[in-house]
């Protein structure tokens, strides 16, 4: 009998702590997916940052290092530099990239740290029970926006993606989503993508997925996927925000 | 004999770094140690190294843990302000057990404070710091050869015990010159590493971390990294002594006090004045027993020091029940000069105020 779908080599068959409907699961099939048809996993080294990603070694059989809340692309910065032959990846959550860890995004990416980051927004802190995250949508209800985010004293969901675009040293920044089939498929193709870029030295390498957090949304896990749809799409667009085609920056 | 050139203690200490077989360096600017990134951007290219002049603090010592997790010697250095901010760091570093150099020359504080030499971070070198259970090794040169020698020992201690190990200087040692031998005295001891994270190829996936969520994990995690502290404590102890045979008073000083406290010394002892210095080299491991052996005896301590008396309680702690501890400092780039050292010795062997 010919199995036509399967467990990818690159996810171990722990049951995983993420809540029933969360599209973390799906972010991490997709990169198991792409380790197993790239071939890497051997040579591959994550590092998830702190939140909901954190237990990222329990589901990927691979080396991994567990790096302080935000600081996960200034860790993979020296463990690239220490060992360039390796692929080094970071998986952050937005209170971990778009919050405490600004400061380590930016810079490795403006220094053009030949390392791929995969970036999930959810809009919430999600391990933490639902507090206001920078990406946080305006008018969204979270446990430390009870009335809504406002502008006036939260200011404006952070667009990581766009942001990071600007800098010199990127090679590729995209942000897809993972609400749906063919959503998740287009995830696939730009996680595959990411890693090639770090294969090829192109430089930094940055996957923004929209994802839900339908426990803290306190949604259904099928409402949850149509508010990416109908609310978080609109204000996070998606699509390549750049993407180099030759090594052009030498 | 080998020969000895003219040096700056901050530049023995980089040398030493790069000697040693570290090829990392990841730093951000603060006075009074600039000398040693500025070296280190120069030098450490020529030897195969990597220099990232990092975009804080907090960035440095995550560079650091990332080149460390990979298995290689890696270091940073700041002052006082940066050191702050790299605590998080190296509690993580201790948590999962990687070893780490982290250099300290010293700058007044708290907050901004001056660039004077002083000694005021002893407490967050020698007692924490950081969050959690967990020790630094903490080394403390008094010359600028032992700023070459402790550098190199501090990146074997680091990875003999898997364990963040801090250089602390007052700017005094880091920025004065002498004739230094720039060669290792003995070749450099580079342990096996069979935990790095070089990708899973051949073996199984290794893992470094720090979080333990399970029933009394992270307290069998702490009594663990315990049991490793206590063996650093028998085991590592380095101290300098002299003059104690006859001594009736110790001094117990670290660092540029330790140098005046000498020649302190050698002015009481021309005026029949019996002194003996006690100079911990490793202030964790503190010289616990030495301490205590020679304070059953002599019975009168005075601790000098370039802050407000930060080492006065772990002296107090390893002191004979029955020695008498004085105590003599200067903050904030203040200096104890000579002659005030000799006035102090003179009034704690007269039995004056504790």
């Amino acid at each position: 009998m010919n199995a036509i779908f399967k467990r990818p080599d690159n996810l171990t068959d722990a049951a995983t702590h993420f809540c029933p409907g969360c599209t973390h699961g799906i972010a991490h099939r997709l990169i198991a997916e792409a380790m197993d048809e790239l071939g890497i996993a051997d040579r591959t080294i994550g590092i998830p940052g702190v939140g909901c990603c954190v237990f990222l070694y329990r589901y990927f059989p691979i080396d991994a290092l567990e790096a302080p809340h935000g600081r996960a692309p200034a860790c993979a910065t020296g463990m690239k530099r220490a060992q360039p032959d390796r692929i080094i990846f970071a998986y952050q959550g937005d209170g971990d990239m778009a919050a405490i860890g600004t400061s380590e995004i930016i810079h490795a990416a403006n220094r053009g740290e030949n390392i791929t980051v995969f970036f999930i927004n959810n809009s919430v802190y999600g391990m933490t029970g639902g507090q206001m995250a920078p990406t946080t949508l305006l008018g969204q209800q979270t446990t430390t926006s009870p009335f809504g985010r406002d502008f006036k004293s939260e200011g404006y969901p952070i667009k990581m993606a766009e942001m990071l675009a600007t800098l010199e040293g990127v090679a590729y920044s995209t942000r897809v989503s993972l609400h749906s089939p063919k959503h998740v498929n287009q995830a696939k193709k730009a996680i595959r993508k990411a890693f090639e870029m770090q294969i090829n030295e192109m430089g930094f390498s940055v996957v923004e997925m929209l994802s839900t957090c339908n426990t803290n949304w306190r949604v259904s896990p099928l409402e949850a996927l149509t508010m990416i749809e109908r609310e978080m799409i609109p204000y996070f667009p998606l699509g390549v925000f750049k993407e180099r085609t030759g090594k052009d920056f030498l | 004999m080998t020969e000895k050139k003219l040096t700056k203690g901050n530049i023995a200490l980089a040398e030493g770094a790069i000697q040693a077989g570290c090829r990392f360096y990841f730093g951000y600017p603060i006075t009074p140690q600039n000398d040693i990134p500025e070296y280190l951007a120069r030098n450490l290219p020529k030897n195969g190294g990597t220099f990232i002049p990092a975009e804080s603090e907090i960035a440095s010592i995550n560079m650091v843990m990332g080149a460390s997790a990979s298995g290689k010697r890696a270091m940073t250095s700041s002052s006082g302000p940066g050191i702050s901010l790299m605590q998080e760091g190296i509690s993580y570093l201790a948590g999962s057990e990687m070893p780490a150099v982290i250099v300290n020359i010293m700058r007044c504080g708290p907050g901004l404070g001056g660039i004077a030499p002083t000694q005021g971070d002893y407490n967050q070198a020698v007692h924490g710091g950081g969050h959690g259970d967990y020790r630094n090794i903490v080394l403390a040169p008094g010359s600028v050869q032992e700023m070459f020698d402790l550098t190199i020992r501090a990146f074997e201690l680091a990875d003999k015990y898997r364990n963040p190990t801090m250089i602390i200087a007052d700017a005094m040692i880091g920025q004065f010159q002498e004739p230094c031998r720039l060669t290792p005295e003995k070749p450099v001891e580079f342990p096996e590493k069979p935990w790095a994270l070089t990708g899973r190829k051949g073996r199984s996936p290794r893992l470094l971390k720090s979080l333990y969520l399970g029933d009394y994990e992270q307290e069998e995690h702490n009594l663990f990294l315990k049991k490793k502290y206590d063996e650093i404590q028998e085991n590592e102890v380095m101290v300098e002594m002299q003059n104690l045979d006859d001594a009736e008073l110790i001094i117990v000083a670290f660092g540029t006090p330790a140098r005046v406290a000498k020649t302190a010394i050698s002015l009481a002892r021309a005026e029949g004045l019996k002194v003996g210095l006690i100079r911990p080299i490793t202030l964790f491991p503190f010289p616990v027993k030495q301490v205590f052996e020679h304070s059953a005896r002599v019975k009168n301590i005075l601790v000098v020091e370039m802050n407000t008396g930060q080492m006065v309680r772990d002296v107090r702690i390893a002191a004979h029940k029955d020695a008498a501890i004085h105590f003599y400092g200067r903050p904030g780039g203040g200096f104890p000069f000579p002659d005030d050292v000799l006035g102090e010795i003179k009034k704690a062997l007269a039995g004056g105020a504790r």
